[in-house]
């Protein structure tokens, strides 16, 4: 579907209006992740509010796109885009990791309807979407599986496991998108595990890989629209993400655009920072 | 008040104001600080969670002897083992729910089978971790690790015991899973508190006892306050720290069946299997008495606080008081 100037400019209102949620949602609950999310607001609003074949007041619609969130801690971020797109009452935002709430500390399948699959342990999210993608297609349907991944679950040998099986049955109705943010929780991935050459290993695999800008709307969408046209083979988008995007001073340009942090004590701090949302939140990792 | 002496317990113990809290965990950090400066062949691998495993401070101070695995258990399981091999002491940690969770396999054969001394620490374990939800609560560890042939299996129940039982760790040989809570706790036990594997101590004796509540974990300071409600009513009643669930020490157990005719376990962990399962296998085999369970019923957590969780979920010091009352009608 073609995206015109204005419907850009509604969907970077509408990011806008998801990010004051979230944040809003993280200091109500107290805790949680930050940095994920905010980075993966522009990907969670084209997601629920152009790219998919989705229906909010029927969330078991048989024939609806499958969105699978391997990362599950970023899943405030899901929750916030949810509740915009019409899923539940934005209202409800204020419950999460509440006990008795339905938007659990991380995504449960069966405490809220439109969450695909429970996730938060890392890493066994592709395969899932893989094993869907191989149902759908005896089936003989269209729709398309939509697997998030972040960087840092790339270091759990499953990811890879899925990685090949996905390439050795070419499944072009599988589309991955990576929240290529460079950081993890002890550091900058490519210090911690370095992934690059990250495209190359994609493709070595049978993969179709496109680099994105996940923060530009145009760039992105038309990385997803390559994505489903592409035959006989799963795509992958390594959505490049600044972490804390969108909150000014979390968002540090001059430390993620591009030249990310080198001194260990500048990360630690930077980490810190993002992970807190400046000191409002208690991390998860402290 | 019938607090045995013996254990070196902190004073107005059952203040809880007044007592300190720490998370259990902090322990495993000063623990493995102390084990690396004594013993050399001492190393560490932590799987992308260095500071909230308290795997941190050893990193810094023997950068050397550190590996970072990234975010992979089963490799960390299994390289562990490989260092052991080559005469380590691999100290490798993450939470719980991944460690020994997602690897319990790479445990099983590559460490335990091999009979590698390697020590698993697993951090956020019980339901302490709260609002992330039971996705990252660990109710089953004590479970899957105790029925591994040839494991020794854990659970402090402060940052103290926690300590000693790390670096303890170092010098038994062979494979070892401690679990760790994330909340703070009360510190309730002092480094002075007798502590070996294998021992259960007792912490508290009441005059004519009629039941006995044998706890592990951040349980074991509920099961003293449930003991102090319990003596208000009249109730005798004798408390053990039952913190190494395997290889266990049935003497104590039995000795204390003998004596009160009665048992309430509790655990923050899956009745099924628990330590509670542990001690049944004991009680069953040598002095059959009544037993009443306190810990998670066949469900699954979710996101609340701790303190909520462990109410709600039917293991604070109201449900440990109905369960002695329980069991000694069923008497
Ligand atoms: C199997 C597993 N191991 C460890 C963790 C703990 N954990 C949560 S997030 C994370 C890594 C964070 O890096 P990344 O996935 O890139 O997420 P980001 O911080 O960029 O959102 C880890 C190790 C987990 N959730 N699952
Ligand atoms: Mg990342």
């Amino acid at each position: 579907m073609h995206l015109h100037d204005d419907k850009i400019k509604e969907l970077e209102e509408t990011a806008n209006k998801i990010r004051e949620s979230l944040i809003d949602e993280l200091v109500e609950a107290g805790s949680g992740h930050s940095a994920g999310p905010l980075g993966m607001a522009d990907i969670f609003t084209l997601l629920y509010f152009h790219t998919l074949k989705h229906d909010p007041k029927n969330p078991d619609w048989e024939d609806r796109d499958r969105l699978v969130l391997s990362n599950g801690h970023i899943c405030p971020i899901q929750y916030a885009a949810m509740a915009h797109a019409g899923y539940f009452p934005v209202e409800e935002l204020k419950t999460l990791r509440k006990f008795g709430t339905r938007l659990q500390g991380h995504p449960h399948r069966t405490s809220l309807p439109g969450i695909e699959t429970t996730s938060g342990p890392l890493g066994s999210g592709l395969s899932q979407a893989v094993g869907m993608a191989i149902a759908s297609r005896m089936d003989g349907k269209k729709n398309f599986i939509y697997c998030l991944m972040s960087d840092g679950e790339h270091d759990a040998g499953q990811t890879w496991e899925a990685v090949m099986l996905a390439g050795r049955e070419k499944l072009w109705n599988l589309i991955g998108i990576i929240d290529r943010n460079n950081i993890q929780i002890d550091g900058m991935t490519e210090d911690i595990m370095p992934l690059e050459p990250f495209r190359a290993k994609y493709g070595a695999f049978g993969w179709h890989v496109i680099d994105a800008n996940g923060h530009d709307f145009m760039n992105m969408h038309m990385a997803i629209e390559q994505a489903q046209v592409v035959q006989e083979k799963p795509t992958v988008i390594i959505a490049h993400t600044i972490p804390g995007k969108g909150v000014a001073y979390m968002e540090r340009d001059y430390l993620w655009h591009g030249k990310p942090p080198t001194k260990p004590e500048e990360i630690k701090q930077a980490l810190h920072d993002l992970r807190t949302l400046g000191g409002r939140i208690q991390s998860e990792h402290q | 008040m019938s607090i045995n002496k013996k254990a070196n317990l902190v004073e107005n113990i059952l203040e809880l104001e007044k007592l300190e809290q720490v998370p259990i965990r902090n322990g495993y950090g000063e623990g493995l600080v102390e084990a690396g400066e004594k013993y050399p062949s001492v190393v560490a691998l932590c799987a992308d969670l260095t500071e909230s495993t308290r795997t941190e401070a050893f990193a810094k101070k023997f950068p050397d002897r550190f590996v970072q695995m990234g975010v992979a258990e089963q490799n960390l399981a299994s390289v562990a083992s490989g260092m052991a091999a080559m005469g380590k002491i691999p100290y490798i940690s993450s939470y719980a729910m991944f460690s020994p969770g997602r690897n319990w396999e790479q445990i099983r054969t590559t460490i335990c089978y091999n009979e590698r001394h390697v020590i698993i620490a697993g951090a956020h374990a019980g339901i302490s971790v709260g609002p992330d939800g039971a996705t990252h609560q660990a109710i089953e560890d004590i479970a899957i690790t105790r029925v591994i042939a040839n494991m020794t299996v854990i659970a402090p129940s402060d940052v103290h015991e926690a300590h000693k039982a790390t670096f303890a760790a170092a010098s038994l040989g062979g494979p070892v899973y401690i679990r760790f809570a994330r909340e703070k706790t009360p510190v309730y036990t002092t480094p002075d508190t007798p502590f070996e594997i294998g021992r259960a101590e007792i912490f508290w004796e009441g005059k004519d006892p009629k039941v006995a509540l044998v706890a592990c974990g951040p349980s074991v300071h509920n099961a003293l306050l449930a003991a102090k409600k319990l003596s208000e009513e009249g109730i005798g009643v004798v408390i053990i720290n039952n913190h190494t669930i395997k290889p266990m020490d049935e003497k104590t157990i039995i000795d204390v069946a003998k004596k009160t005719g009665a048992l309430v376990t509790i655990e923050e962990h899956q009745i099924n299997g628990g330590m509670g399962s542990a001690v049944a296998e004991v009680i069953t085999r040598n002095i059959p008495v009544p037993i009443e369970f306190v810990g998670v019923q066949n469900r699954f957590g979710e996101s609340g606080t701790p303190i909520e969780l462990v109410e709600k979920l039917g293991m604070g010091v109201d449900s440990i008081v109905q369960a002695a009352k329980k069991v000694i009608q069923r008497k």
